[in-house]
């Protein structure tokens, strides 16, 4: 019996593994250890690029795992990866100590500035990393437990899901633009020094950061394809494909999309923790709709329902995203990614992946089919023609 | 504050002024010998003539006064007559008011002292106290009333008893109420008579006057404390209805722009995330329409918008059709697919009229009809919201009775039913498709154009309105265009009454919230579809 973790591989999601193992050990090598002028050397930035990647990733791992074998289209799940942000750059603002602009050892920049008489209760803790790390975890599966136990067990479903996913998002968006909220307003938080006592800007702590960012893509990696290859796996499955069948048969279907969304969150929580000190800030933007919809378009594109395709997706979006918004096409982002959204869902619903899936698939039946027939000819020579003759 | 203060000082010695005006009836001789003072080059000659000028009722009586203080009143020395250059720099004679070619020679500007300048500011508060104008004269009743300065008295009581304008007259007797209410040695039955008239105001100005009073005698205080109490009775009242009116303005802009989402989602079940864009398309069609207009017929400015109307349906609806047979037609029966490829499509004409028009807000202007605003009761209500709700009612009528009479609404409602059905009796259910889509582009177009008059039009303008606008429709539920019609109303005038006690921003936060929290209640809305087409 192989382990829950490695059962079922096949050699793609074996390759798939490899390079993101490679890229999470090469990449921080070749920045670490080579010099400068060296032509294989990584230079800091794409280091960064690279780990903002693998978050984006995981954040479309998890959407994968809801929308691609639940058929939950989540339109908010960029308020997860969001809320992990926070819960991270709570604990980096925390870290900041007395270095602020202020000097106030205590209190954060904004709140002195805002006038905050004390630490406001919600912020207690954050100071310690293992309090941060679990709330990484715990607030948006907390959120996603409340939201989906809502929203399952009166069985809103399909579009009605989406668009009040979208407003969870939204509400979120309004309340943290909000000064009072404690979250450092419009401007977020940013100006991080410190890590676990590691300088966040020092080369070493980016490639640190890219590695465990690879790191929590083969876990999350992992964990969904344990969960699409158990048991609950086909019962998703089932539910994507027939809801009303599958609880017939007896199942409790809001107990099966409750587990799978929270723990979904959960995975974009960690992604939104492992995003924030790579890129510096966190502020409410993260929290609009639209970024929710572009990682959906990063699943839709790699194909969902494909884990590897999901995965490929955010990275390959991307890296085309940021290949055009920094240079003189930068007008023609939107254009490219509207078409995108349009040419992906016309012609390529399965998405790249998944259209190589079938292809190959239908390849392989063919295959069977010519071997099967040439069998049958061979054997068919091969028999006395009297046989055939009465066939 | 200033300006206040400012208006205190100019009823204070406007008073004065008359007065001395009403004092000095000798000097109230013809208004040709006043005039003719100011000619004398002597500062006390001019007080005279400017007292008995303000006290003349001459129509030319404000423009010799303004002139005066402007400097741009001129005297011949030796013909003793007294010239105005007025404003746009013609001239006329200040006793016949005849136009004159130019200023004689000799003439000089009439001089003014300091102390003569306060004389004339009063004269000229005096003469909007006794202006023909009877909003001016009401104007400066207010100024009184604000004010209460006991030295007002005698010009309140004298413009009291000429005036025959009910409002004026009113006016002057809440002004003549609030001298004595403060007035020391007034006796209580007038105090107790002020305080009704002051009462039956009942306005925030009134509460005001009323709280700042202070050491009087028992019965005083006891009306007084009814009279508050009555009033803040009233504002309650007036500042619910104003609420009410908010939010029935900001239920109808709802409306507007989730009347077009009703019929692409709620009749044909399309989740079109293009509809904000949709509007913002109708928005640029006025700006269009409004620039052809400027630039070719100056004088249509203020039919633009009847032209834009129907134009920007046009524009919205053949764009909507478009999209239709190029996109949403290969996605029906795959809602999540279309909801995808729709924001990529509102991406893409975002980015479209962004490269077209430029990133930054155009100027869309308001035609005459829709500036501007009036009273009713205590609550102003502007005529641009007022014409968007007529306009709102009127679209939702229309589209009413469209579904209803017309034979493109009858097979529309059919292939909602049943869309196979619909086919088998020989309904084109897919040029059906293209011309709802079509119909509920182009509402949306329309709602752009009424959009326009109030919003900034930029390429985002659609992005603020679409979450609100799906909110609206599923709050009311879907397939249902009077659903659509109270769940606008009720979520307009729920934010309305939410935003004084909570917040603008947090009284959003609550209604989005409460909503998710009612659609787990009723997933379907308020006024759900109810049998098996529902699941389809």
């Amino acid at each position: 019996m192989r382990h829950v973790l490695t059962r079922s591989f096949d050699r793609s999601a074996t390759l798939f593994l490899i390079v993101v193992a490679a890229c999470g050990v090469l990449i921080p090598l070749s920045n670490l250890l080579l010099p400068a002028s060296a032509m294989l050397q990584v230079p800091t930035y794409l280091v960064a690029l690279f780990g903002k990647y693998a978050c984006y990733a995981v954040l479309a791992l998890s959407i994968d795992l809801i929308w691609g074998y639940c058929g939950i289209l989540s339109l908010g799940h960029g308020a997860f990866f969001a809320l992990g942000g926070y819960a991270m750059g709570m604990y980096l603002m925390r870290q900041i100590g007395s270095r602020g602009v202020y000097g106030n050892p205590i209190l954060p920049d904004f709140m002195v500035f805002l006038n905050y008489p004390k630490l406001p209760w919600y912020w207690h803790g954050f100071d310690m990393f293992w309090f941060a790390a679990l709330m990484v975890v715990v607030v948006p599966g907390l959120l996603a437990f409340c939201f989906g136990w809502l929203a399952f067990r009166s069985r809103v479903t399909g579009v009605y899901l989406s668009i009040i996913t979208q407003a969870m998002t939204y509400a979120l968006l309004l309340a943290f633009f909000r000064n009072d909220f404690g979250f450092g307003g419009n401007n977020g938080l940013t100006d991080f020094k410190d890590i676990l006592g590691f300088n966040v800007q020092a080369d070493g702590t980016r490639a640190a950061l890219l590695a465990l960012s690879c790191v929590a893509v083969i876990v999350a990696f992992l964990i969904c394809r344990a969960v699409v290859t158990s048991k609950l796996g086909k019962v998703l499955i089932a539910i994507r494909d027939a809801e009303s069948r599958t609880r017939f048969l007896g199942y409790r279907v809001e107990t099966y999309k409750l587990f799978v969304f929270t723990l979904s969150a959960c995975m974009a929580g960690v992604a939104g923790a492992l995003y924030v000190p790579q890129v510096g800030i966190i502020n409410p933007s993260e929290f609009a709709p639209g970024n929710s919809i572009e990682a959906v378009i990063w699943v839709a594109v790699g194909g969902r329902g494909t884990l590897i395709g999901a995965a490929l997706g955010a990275v390959v979006v991307n890296y085309v995203k940021t290949y055009f918004t920094s240079g003189p096409l930068a007008p023609y982002w939107l254009f490219m990614l509207g078409a995108l959204f349009i040419l992906v869902t016309l012609l390529l619903p399965k998405g790249v992946a998944g259209t190589f899936n079938s292809w190959r698939e239908s390849r392989s039946a063919r295959r069977a089919i010519e071997n099967a027939e040439s069998a049958a000819r061979a054997s068919a020579t091969s028999e006395p023609k009297g046989r055939s003759e009465r066939a | 504050m200033v300006a206040s203060f400012h208006e205190r000082v100019r009823t204070f010695v406007l008073s004065i002024v008359l007065i001395l005006a009403f004092a000095l009836p000798a000097l109230a001789g013809p208004f040709e010998d006043a005039v003719a003072k100011f000619a004398n080059d002597d500062f006390s000659d001019t007080d005279e003539a400017i007292g008995a000028v303000t006290a003349s009722g001459n129509p030319l009586a404000f423009p010799i006064i303004s002139a005066l203080q402007d400097g741009r009143l001129s005297a011949d020395p030796d013909t003793k007559k007294v010239y105005i250059t007025q404003a746009d720099g013609k001239i006329i004679d200040a006793v016949t008011g005849a136009a004159v070619d130019r200023l004689p020679d000799n003439a000089a500007a009439v001089r003014l002292n300091n102390r003569l300048r306060r004389t004339v500011e009063a004269a000229l508060g005096s003469l909007t106290l006794q202006s023909p104008d009877s909003a001016k004269r009401i104007a400066a009743a207010q100024s009184v009333f604000k004010s209460h300065e006991e030295s007002a008295l005698p010009a309140i009581d004298s413009a009291l008893a000429n005036e025959t304008n009910r409002a004026a007259k009113a006016a002057f007797t809440e002004a003549r109420a609030a001298i004595l209410l403060y007035k020391s040695d007034a006796g209580d039955a007038e105090k107790l008579e002020a305080i009704a008239t002051i009462k039956a105001r009942g306005d925030q100005e009134a509460l005001a006057l009323l709280t700042g009073l202070a050491d009087q005698s028992p019965a005083i205080a006891k009306a007084v404390a009814s009279a508050m109490a009555s009033i803040q009775g009233t504002l309650a009242i007036w500042s619910a209805v104003q609420n009410a009116w908010y939010g029935i303005s900001l239920g109808s802009v709802l409306l507007l722009a989730a009347i077009g989402l009703a019929i692409t989602f709620g009749v044909m079940g399309v989740i079109n995330m293009a509809h904000g864009e949709m509007v913002m398309l109708g928005a640029y069609t006025t700006f269009v329409v409004q620039e052809i207009i400027r630039t070719g017929y100056p004088g249509l400015f203020d039919y633009s918008l009847l032209i834009a109307v129907p134009s920007a349906f046009m524009v919205a609806g053949l764009i909507g059709v478009a999209i239709e047979r190029t996109i949403i037609r290969f996605l029906y029966g795959r809602p999540l697919e279309t909801l995808l490829a729709t924001w990529g499509l509102s991406l893409v004409l975002q980015q479209g009229v962004r490269t077209a028009f430029g990133p930054t807000n155009r100027e869309v202007g308001n035609p005459s009809w829709m500036s501007g605003a009036f009273e009713l009761g205590q609550m102003t209500i502007t005529y641009n919201r007022l014409w968007i709700l007529c306009f709102t009612m009127a679209v939702f009528a229309i589209l009413l009775a469209m579904l209803r009479y017309t034979s493109l609404g009858l097979e529309m409602r059919a292939v909602t039913q049943n869309r196979r059905m619909a086919a088998s009796m020989g309904i084109a259910t897919s040029r059906v498709d293209a011309l709802t889509f079509g119909l509920g582009s182009g509402i949306a177009g329309m709602a752009g154009v009424a959009l326009s008059q109030i919003d900034n039009v930029s390429p985002n303008l659609g992005q603020s309105y679409i979450i609100d606008s799906f909110m609206v429709v599923v709050f009311g539920g879907v397939g249902n265009l009077w659903g659509t019609l109270v769940g606008a109303f009720t979520l307009g005038v729920a934010n309305k009454f939410l935003e004084p006690i909570a917040g603008a921003v947090l009284g959003k936060i609550a209604i989005l919230v409460l909503i998710i929290l009612f659609i787990q209640k009723r997933p379907r809305g308020l006024f759900a579809l109810k049998g098996r087409a529902v699941e389809a």
